[in-house]
């Protein structure tokens, strides 16, 4: 530990962070300059998707149409999804891996590292693409996130949407790649697969699922544009083709997509708790193991989504019990995460209560898709609110809630600066709550028949829509709370961190002195099991 | 940072992927505006994909030859060896899924789509009620569904150019593994030989193909437009046929590199990430031809 640090410190001088701005961010060849870069772009994502989502939550205020018409509403949903996935919750996990797998695996970068800026770079690229579609003639996609044919064809937009896609996918495999190649490669000596940090193990299963599944949703994405712009007919039934086929392509990537917006925080989750209840993950192997299960499971029961479409009965029953099974990996790490926790010495800084949120609210989200899960159900379910509820306690509860975690978990030690914690619990508990408002009605008004992605609708659901129209208001001004936190940390904190931030925590990024120095592990360290999370913790 | 041994090796700041996320994305924003072109109306579309175009190939250049250079001054050890090889086979691996949507879509269409438009299983409402003249089949007898979307056509038979395109594919396999050892054993001529004859059988499978393409259209009218058949034909065999194109051009390349000596007996991983590029590229046709050409 001592040898890497002294190391860089008196390296630093002639290896430090290149002066010009140019030079240093566009040009970077740095997994921590890159990582904040993604990390940037995904606040700004989160605030511009979240932006999108105060407009459906003021429309649906009250019945009628109030504030926007029809057309953009359906914008506004198909963007705020988009946005949400694929610039707010990927880049900020794509962030975090970068900033933090070399730390914890004793390398010095990642293992390509142009390929790692350009996997960036093409991002920013990608949504200026896809949100300038707002300002077409004809406007932007409108068809829901999973530009379903035929609606999806309609308008200008759809082959801008093709091609924004097209860069993402280009961007994630490559940043795929590039950790799978790093954690691979580039682990120092003795810092074997399984002493690996449980978020490192998380991301090189889910930059799998992400090479094996981005391709498929370019393909599908091709065929859309090929049905609009060069006459084939994959979609068209009068042509031999079948749009319920579009979806197949489409879910097949969709299912372990959403795989790959959990997996990581997972990881997350599994190194927060351990550090603040002071004691070894409860089930290493076994946590390891689930997640390689439900990454298997995830390719396997994508029709799930598409049980109403008329799938034959056979083919319904087995996605239904494929499905079903996702629950007992899910039930293994619930189960060692509370473990982990039964007889710890627990204290609650800020990253362990938004941990501590998520394993209870992610599980709710994981029940209510138990429920989706049985076919007879889910044709009740389908398309209503009950889902909107369902992914959103998966997804902001659960993604974004650990993403939460993790960068109050880290923020200390790329800052080298303590945030305040007082402001971070109000971040919190304002989030906690409003996030419950928002999205626990939503359950009810589905199971009484809302329907999802409508601007307007019947005046039985009004109390339950303006009550999770307070709760989305609040929920999102909670988040400039977020904001401030941060800014505060990176430019006006002056409580120093210390090396090892948090007392409990283990793992080697936390041998490096904080802030990390812009180069770390150029030789690779000496590790010793005591250093790791879980290195004497195996057998 | 590379000059000592033993040393993780980091490579320096570079403006090339900058450059590459700025030509990419004019080539995508001009091929939707083009797209979106009313006809008869130039746009700038194709403008703008003309310049990202031109300047993709150019970044291309530009990247592999500061790649190039670094690497013939020695400056990648072992492990950046490595690295690129992972790099390279997951790289084949996504490019093996994009195909799996295609073959996915042909086998969809075959075994369900179409036999459902037809009446059976739980079609047969569909088609009582739609499409009650429409007899089921693939190929020239309904592969382009019920509304014969593009007229009716033939297909190509598998026994003439698909089965010379598959024996040229085959026997480049052959060749290039020939150079791969002749590299291996120092022989330069032999390389230069064998790797000449994988390009020269590139380019004639390609010429071929491009026969087929012409005959098709001219004389099958089998087109992209001929229904569901016509759009998985044409998709794979098309994507393929792109994958042929840049594997003969990287493999030119490589005639190239060794020409002016790059290679060396234990240091010559850009041309074995060809060579598994070919392979895979060989793979897919054999594919293509049993399930596309032949069943
Ligand atoms: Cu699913």
């Amino acid at each position: 530990m001592a040898h890497a640090a002294t190391h860089d410190q008196h390296d630093d001088h002639h290896h430090g962070a290149p002066k010009g701005f140019f030079a240093r961010w566009v040009m970077s060849t740095n997994h921590k300059d890159i990582g904040t870069l993604y990390l940037v772009l995904s606040l700004i994502a989160f605030f511009i998707g979240g932006s999108f989502a105060m407009v459906i939550r003021a429309e649906l205020f009250k019945p009628g149409l109030q504030l926007v018409q029809p057309y953009f509403f359906n914008e506004m949903t198909t963007l705020h999804a988009l946005v949400m996935i694929f610039g707010a919750v990927m880049p900020a996990f794509v962030g975090l891996g970068n900033w933090m797998i070399p730390l914890m695996i004793g390398a010095p970068d990642m293992a390509l590292p142009r390929m790692n800026n350009l996997s960036f770079w093409l991002l920013p690229f990608a949504f200026v693409l896809l949100l300038s579609t707002l300002f077409l003639p004809g406007g932007g996609p409108a068809g829901g996130w999973t530009l379903y044919p035929p609606l999806s064809l309609q308008g200008q937009s759809l082959a801008y949407s093709v091609f924004a896609i097209h860069l993402m996918g280009i961007s994630s495999i490559m940043g795929a790649i590039n950790i799978i190649a790093t954690i691979l490669n580039l682990r120092a000596p003795g810092m074997d697969l399984l002493k690996m940090p449980v978020f490192v193990w998380t991301w090189l299963i889910t930059a799998f699922l992400l090479i094996a599944v981005m391709p498929v949703l370019a393909g599908a994405v091709t065929m859309l544009l090929t049905d609009k712009y060069f006459g084939t007919s994959f979609f068209n039934a009068a042509g031999g083709g079948d749009p319920v086929l579009y979806q197949h392509i489409f879910w097949f990537f969709g299912h372990p997509e959403v795989y790959i917006m959990i997996l990581p925080a997972f990881g997350l989750i599994s190194e927060i708790i351990p550090t603040f209840a002071r004691k070894p993950i409860f089930g290493y192997k076994a946590m390891v193991f689930a997640v390689a299960s439900i990454a298997f499971l995830s390719f396997i029961v994508w029709a799930h989504h598409m049980f109403a479409v008329g799938l034959p009965l056979g083919a319904d029953i087995f996605f239904m019990y494929a499905t079903m099974l996702i629950a007992v990996p899910t039930g293994v790490k619930v189960f060692n995460w509370v473990s982990t926790m039964w007889g710890g010495s627990m204290s609650f800084e800020t990253p362990m209560l938004w941990a501590v949120a998520f394993v209870i609210l992610f599980t709710i989200g994981g029940f209510s898709g138990l429920m989706l899960a049985l076919v007879p159900a889910d044709f009740q379910y389908h398309d209503s609110y009950f889902v909107v509820a369902h992914f959103h306690y998966v997804l902001v509860t659960g993604a974004i809630f650990a993403i939460i975690a993790g960068v109050y978990y880290w923020l200390p030690k790329w800052t080298g600066r303590m945030y305040s914690e007082f402001w971070g619990k109000v971040h919190f508990w304002n989030s906690v709550v409003w996030v419950n408002v928002l999205f626990f009605p939503q359950h009810f008004l589905g199971l009484a028949g809302m329907p999802r992605r409508i601007p307007d609708y019947n005046v039985a659901f009004a109390n339950f829509n303006m009550v999770s129209s307070i709760g989305g208001f609040l929920f999102g001004a909670s988040q400039l709370i977020f904001l401030g936190v941060i800014v505060h940390c990176v430019f006006f904190s002056r409580k120093q961190a210390l090396d090892r931030v948090w007392e409990g925590a283990r793992g080697l990024e936390w041998t490096v002195p904080s802030p990390a120095p812009h180069h770390t592990f150029e030789v690779p360290p000496l590790i010793h099991d005591e250093d790791l999370a879980h290195g004497h913790a195996v057998d | 940072m590379g000059q000592h041994q033993d040393v993780y090796f980091v490579p320096s700041k570079s403006q090339w992927p900058i450059v590459a996320a700025v030509v990419l994305f004019l080539t995508v924003f001009g091929a939707g505006h083009w797209l979106n072109a009313e006809p008869g109306e130039s746009g700038f579309g194709k403008t703008f994909l003309l310049i990202g175009f031109v300047g993709v190939l150019a970044m291309f250049f530009g990247w592999f030859r500061a790649v190039i250079r670094e690497s013939l001054a020695g400056r990648y050890n072992a492990q950046v060896d490595r690295s690129f090889r992972m790099g390279m086979m997951w790289f084949i691996f996504s490019e093996v899924m994009f195909f799996g949507a295609f073959f996915g879509a042909l086998f969809y269409a075959r075994l369900y789509a179409v036999p459902w438009l037809g009446g059976e299983g739980h079609g047969v409402l569909t088609h009582q009620f739609l499409w009650n003249d429409y007899a089921a089949a693939w190929g020239a007898n309904g592969g382009n569904g019920p509304a014969r979307i593009g007229g009716s056509f033939e297909t190509v038979p598998p026994w003439g150019m698909p089965l010379l395109n598959t024996l040229i594919l085959l026997t480049s396999s052959v060749t290039v593994t020939i150079a791969h050892h002749a590299i291996k054993d120092g022989h330069r001529g032999r390389v230069l030989l064998f790797l000449g004859l994988t390009v020269l059988l590139g380019a004639s499978f390609l010429y071929f193909q491009a026969n087929e393409y012409m005959e098709a259209y001219r004389e099958l009218n089998l087109t992209l437009k001929s229904g569901v058949y016509g759009s998985t034909f044409f998709m794979l065999t098309g994507f393929h046929g792109m994958h042929v194109t840049l594997g003969t051009i990287m493999l030119a390349v490589m005639w190239l590199r060794e020409l002016k000596g790059h290679f060396t007996r234990d240091h010559h991983f850009a041309f074995e990430a060809v060579a598994w590029y070919w392979h895979f590229v060989d793979v897919v046709w054999l594919g293509l031809f049993i399930f596309v050409y032949i069943l």
